[in-house]
């Protein structure tokens, strides 16, 4: 069930689609870009499975295509087979480009290999970011969901090969192991996540905001943050903040 | 010496210890009681000349060592990412051009790229030779004025004077093309606003003749200079492993000996069929960062020659009217303006194009969800865009992996133990911008 409210979407495997057989991806609700009040047509409360979606719910079938399979092969007998499956929750190929979806205890085993492993050879971390998917037309919407993401890029000198680890956590638990001690250079990226995002990087040297003054309240790239924008007044009628206005999604 | 009395000088006590202001040419007056601590606590910036913009270092000294070297970023944070998440695709482009300021085409080519990547589209090919064109243009603007800081930073005045004025020569170019000297928003998803104005290429020509004797101008004045050698060489040392561990990118590691350049290793736009080189030096300090800018000055000279010779006619935006705008700009003199032609035809000919240059323009095109990270190689290193689409009209996260603000870190390791003259050369060497820094 589904109400055009955005409260509650429901999972995946409440929606009763098989993994196996489901095309790909997310959810998106509603059609036309009409939400809110202003759905006059129904239309609103509909809920379509999108290929590709924002969160990628299944994962990519073996063979993955290209180099691919051999990082993945590389990073399995690096790790082991067992980790492996218990570190690797999801993989994903789109647009010829990889992700790994990492359980947080495993973060730390599967990065120092990937940086060290002969065959693999991560040597640069170029990013670590956050996206916050609540609301996203997706199953993230519901409570105790994980719906903050920590996005890693990581690049191969040697092989240049660019894979991404991502790691989601709920907003009441939001901890995730730090990359400091494997990738130095993770040190701002994961203070900004922090700062944004509220994502507690467990083992940061220094974890403090670094964009927002120390003493603000709030992580500002949640989705739930409020924008806080003056409404406008014009002759006694007002405009909300962009965040409320009704808008074409 | 300052004999007039200074209400704003003096000294307190706080937590940290006893604290001074000091307002200059007092010194004397200020430490003529023996102070028991050797350690002093330099607070530069965020408004000093020489910290490259809104930056504030803080500055453990040892007489004039620096033992700990802490970096304060924030000032010039103005919500950017978060922005776009507010605006339709299109208008993302407006936004990102702002944050690294002294390369904005930079910034747009690679939101576009990103956003051509989520929609599984690629720009004409005259779209595609044009961005090389103005990106190598804004390069050679951009580095001048990481020439001219430096020079600005390290007390030769003239390098700054003369930097800004050849680099007033690109700016000039790039407002005849796009309309802006800075700021363009001139690529869009999809290909670019217009196309290359009528006489544009004659200025460029123009421009490629007189230019190479003004790079030389630079090395006459500066590289020779015995001053400007002693204030470069060893100052800010970092070598190959340092930079990859930290993450630095771009011209820093590249004199430090590693060819990196993602032009070369990972092309786009057509990069592997121009001829150009990666100079790179072995130095690892700020001369050697000083001497591969002004040797991509020249290779982007030559990038942009060939860019010339291998335009051909062509459209410059995608074919598919859903996404691309269906007014191509007109070039004013105040900027860039409404297409008259295009005013006409929707207000007064077909319903129907002024309904589908309504929606297009309000609403905007949908983006296939997903997520895709698009590195391209701006003057400072890996510009990376993490765009993540959920399908609709506006972005759901745009996420920068500006190279100043990763490069930025390699501060306290460049600074520390070294003198804190060599502070300054070290920050002018990464060429940071605050403005991409904070976003």
């Amino acid at each position: 069930m589904s109400t055009d409210g955005g409260e509650v979407v429901p999972g995946r495997e409440e929606a009763g689609f098989d993994d196996a057989t489901a095309p790909a991806g997310g959810f998106r609700k509603g059609a036309f870009g009409v939400s809110g009040s202003g759905d006059t047509s129904g239309f609103g409360g509909l809920v379509r499975v999108e290929p590709g979606g924002a969160v990628a719910l299944h994962s990519t079938e073996r063979p993955y295509g290209g180099w691919f399979d051999e990082v993945t092969d590389a990073l399995i007998d690096a790790v082991g087979q067992a980790t492996y499956d218990a570190a690797v929750q999801r993989v994903l190929v789109d647009r010829g480009e990889i992700t790994y979806f990492v359980a947080r205890e495993h973060l730390l085993t599967l990065a120092q290999a990937l940086r060290d492993d002969e065959a693999l050879r991560f040597e640069l971390c170029s990013s670590v970011s956050g996206v916050d998917y609540l609301d996203s037309g997706g199953p993230a919407v519901a409570p105790h969901r994980p719906r903050l993401h920590v996005v890693l890029h990581l690049t191969s000198m040697t092989y240049r090969r660019r894979i991404r680890l991502e790691v989601a956590v709920t907003v009441e638990d939001p901890h995730v192991p730090s990359v400091t001690g494997i990738y130095p250079t993770a040190d701002w990226h994961e203070r900004e996540t922090f700062d944004m995002f509220g994502i507690v990087f467990d083992g940061h040297p220094a974890l403090t905001r670094i964009l927002m003054p120390d003493d603000w309240d709030g992580h500002p790239q949640r989705k739930d943050y409020p924008l806080g924008g003056v409404p406008v007044e014009y002759h006694g009628a007002t405009i909300p903040p962009p965040d409320t206005r009704r808008a074409y999604r | 010496m300052s004999t007039t009395y200074d209400p704003y000088a003096g000294s307190r006590e706080t937590t940290e210890g006893r604290v001074y202001t000091v307002t200059g040419g007092d010194w004397d007056l200020t430490f003529a009681d023996p102070h028991d601590q050797d350690r002093l606590v330099v607070n530069m910036g965020p408004q000093h000349p020489s910290t490259h913009g809104v930056l504030r270092l803080v500055l453990d000294l040892e007489g004039e060592t620096v033992t700990k070297a802490r970096v304060v970023i924030g000032y010039l944070h103005t919500g950017i990412e978060k922005n776009t998440e507010y605006r339709n695709w299109v208008q993302g482009t407006t936004f990102v051009t702002r944050m690294d300021y002294l390369s904005p085409l930079f910034n747009e080519t690679g939101y576009c790229m990103a956003v051509e990547k989520l929609l599984g589209i690629e720009a004409p090919q005259r779209a595609q030779t044009i961005r090389v064109l103005v990106m190598e243009l804004n390069r050679i603007a951009s580095h001048l004025v990481a020439l001219a800081t430096f020079g600005m930073e390290m007390g030769a005045l003239t390098g700054m004077t003369n930097g800004f004025r050849e680099r007033e020569m690109v700016l000039d170019l790039l407002e005849e093309i796009t309309g802006l000297r800075m700021n363009h928003a001139y690529v869009r998803p999809g290909g670019l606003a217009q196309d290359l104005p009528e006489g544009a290429v004659d200025s460029i020509r123009e421009f490629l003749r007189i230019f190479p004797n003004r790079v030389a101008d630079f090395h006459r004045l500066l590289t020779g200079q015995p001053i400007w050698q002693n204030r470069l060489k060893d100052a800010g040392y970092l070598d190959v492993t340092g930079c990859v561990a930290l993450g630095i990118t771009g011209p820093v590691l590249r004199a430090a000996g590693l060819p990196w350049d993602l032009r070369k290793v990972e092309p786009y736009l057509g990069y592997e069929t121009y001829d150009f080189e990666v100079p790179t030096a072995d130095t690892s300090d700020a001369w050697g960062r000083y001497l591969v800018r002004m040797a991509e000055v020249n290779e982007s000279l030559k990038i942009v020659a060939q860019a010339l010779d291998r335009l051909e006619p062509g459209p410059v935006m995608v074919d598919d009217k859903k996404i691309a705008w269906p007014a191509q700009l007109s070039l004013g003199a105040d900027g860039m303006g409404n297409s008259l032609d295009h005013v006409r035809h929707i207000m007064g000919q077909s319903m129907e194009a002024l309904i589908h240059h309504f929606k297009l323009v309000t609403e905007g095109f949908r983006v296939p969800a997903g997520q895709v990270y698009v590195p391209i190689e701006s003057p400072r290193g890996e510009l990376g865009y993490h765009v993540v689409s959920d399908g609709s009209t506006r972005p759901w996260r745009v996420h920068v992996r500006d190279p100043s603000f990763v490069n930025l870190q390699a501060t306290a390791a460049m600074s520390e133990g070294g003198m804190i003259a060599d502070v300054i050369a070290a920050i002018a060497s990464i060429d940071p911008v605050m403005g991409g820094v904070d976003r």
